[in-house]
């Protein structure tokens, strides 16, 4: 199963409360997913500055020493805050260099999201819970991903669940699975993107990275998607300035999404949807097979 | 009287309940379901039920006899095996809307989404506005009638329910073909489409086209593979 939603803000209305609605969003979609949760959120950030989100599980990291040696390795100012079991990075640096580094250097960390306006954060446990002690709700800002997992293939752990991020501000949640994962891995590897876990939806997250690193635009990394993805799938998708939806050409996994003047929001169901202000008078469809849906800041 | 009941107050397991335990002639009214799954689920008697705004899952499964009117949208299954009565939304249905009906009329006043009437066996569904891929698969009885335009493979695999189709058909699925519109079928539309009022109104019957079973794949064999691939 697994439940996932996407929250996008098109006008500053709701932005202040991006985080509660997504909270409220995310509870609905909790028996959908009651194993595990995630979410990431998209803010207007600082222009220059890069933030990387670590999850940090089960290790003692005294994290001062690691943020000065990652300064020597950017050149650049680090800081960093403690968030639970996550840490958040924060640098004027590189931040696709930085998460190789924290990749290769800090053992057991997993560095789940890097860009100047995402952070990202996720656990095992009850998907209220897990809002609860990431302060879902206090989050501001333009867009937010959750996802609430039923793992039926593989063991509950964080790394498990989504989202999940390998470049920069490029994210996505997924219902589904894919069957051609192992392959396009290793061609990914190949073109430069590197993976944590053994998860098929890390590796569509890479395949988006790995596009739009090389100059595509969301639309047409998703173009791409359709012809090199194999599987089952509804993905939500969050970039810098935007929020996009794809769903296979045969679409077994459910989606539904709603339109208002204010806001786009996606999920699994419609009941994830229906708390949200002015739903009831928004437009609300089902995104149709092998159709690429975006929606711009820019726009 | 009607009997009120309002789902942010109450189960649904409690309207279901109620619903069960009614008798013919009874009409009630439902507020706030927000998404809720399996509203209204398993009628029996000839209830009289409004449901004011949108549903989750399964809205309406199983139904026999009496009216179910949604005023909202409908996700997947849809008056799933509705057996009699009529189920009726005003608003879009997503996934699987009267999957295996095998009586009854179910009607859409928007949109259907995809395997619309999947596996259809009797029931007569009617849709406003377009059907999305794959509607009317493995449809074995009754009739499909869609306002607009349908999506991709339209009645792949059907055996004898009949399709129309006002609009335009993306393509037919395996063993899906057009048929002669006869006077007989110009008649079963005419009535259709009365039933389901408002759907519908004002429509012609002469814009539709008729599809159904080239009858190829009943008993397949390999030398029937083309009528596959032709598909």
């Amino acid at each position: 199963m697994c439940g996932i939603v996407g929250l996008f803000c098109k006008t500053e209305t709701h932005r202040h409360e991006l985080g509660r609605l997504t909270a409220v969003m995310l509870r609905e979609m909790r028996d959908r997913g009651p194993d595990s949760a995630g979410f990431a959120s998209y803010d207007q950030g600082e222009a220059g500055r890069t933030r990387i989100t670590v999850l940090a599980e089960g290790i003692e990291v005294d994290w001062g020493p690691v943020a000065a040696a990652l300064e020597g390795v950017l050149g650049a100012e680090v800081t960093v805050r403690a968030v639970h079991d996550h840490v958040v990075f924060s640098t004027d640096g590189d931040g696709r260099a930085a998460r190789q580094w924290i990749i290769d250097n800090v053992a057991g960390a997993t560095v789940l999201s890097y860009g100047s306006q995402i952070e990202l954060y996720k656990a095992v446990g009850d998907p209220d819970l897990v809002a609860d002690r990431y302060d879902l709700a206090s989050r501001t800002g333009t867009h937010a991903l959750a996802h609430t997992r039923m793992a039926t293939e593989s063991a509950v752990t964080t790394n498990g669940s989504h989202p999940f991020a390998t470049g920069a501000d490029t994210c996505l949640v997924h219902n589904g699975s894919l069957s051609n994962h192992n392959r396009l891995r290793r061609f990914l590897e190949g073109h430069g993107e590197s993976f944590q876990t053994e998860n098929d939806s890390e590796v569509a997250a890479g395949y988006l990275s790995w596009r739009i690193r090389s100059g595509n635009t969301i639309t047409q990394a998703l173009e791409g998607a359709l012809d090199d993805l194999d599987g089952f799938y509804t993905f939500a998708i969050g970039v810098a300035d935007g929020f996009a939806i794809l769903r296979d050409p045969i679409a077994c996994k459910p989606a539904v999404v709603a339109e208002t003047d204010d806001w786009v929001a996606m999920s699994s169901e419609y009941r994830a949807i229906a708390r949200l202000p002015g739903a009831a008078d928004a437009e609300v469809w089902e995104p149709e097979p092998a159709r690429i849906y975006t929606w711009s800041l820019a726009a | 009287m009607t009997r009120h009941f309002d789902l942010a107050e109450v189960s649904r397991r409690e309207l279901n309940q109620a619903l069960h335990d009614a008798s013919d002639g009874e009409s009630f009214e439902v507020v706030n379901p927000r998404g809720a799954h399996a509203v209204a689920c398993g009628i029996t008697a000839a209830l009289d039920v409004v449901v004011r705004g949108s549903v989750g899952y399964y809205c309406a499964g199983m139904h026999q006899r009496g009216r179910v009117l949604v005023e909202g949208n409908a996700s997947t299954g849809l008056a799933e095996n509705i057996m009699s009565g009529l189920v009726h939304i005003t608003g879009n249905a997503t996934m699987s809307a009267g999957a295996t009906g095998c009586g009854g009329l179910v009607v859409v006043g928007g949109n259907a989404g995809a395997r619309c009437g999947i596996s259809m066996k009797g029931v007569d569904l009617v849709v406003g506005g377009n059907v999305g891929h794959m509607s009317a698969f493995m449809a074995q009885a009754g009739n499909l009638v869609v306002c607009g335009d349908a999506a991709a493979d339209l009645g792949d695999s059907i055996y004898e329910a009949q399709i129309f189709v006002r609009g335009d058909v993306e393509s037919l699925g395996a063993d899906c073909i057009e048929k002669e519109m006869r006077p007989e079928h110009l008649e079963t539309l005419s009535r259709l489409l009365a039933a389901a009022s408002p759907v519908g109104e004002g429509v012609d019957v002469s814009d539709f086209r008729r599809y159904g079973s080239a009858r190829r794949l009943y008993n397949f064999t390999i030398d029937d593979v083309d009528a596959l691939e032709a598909a």
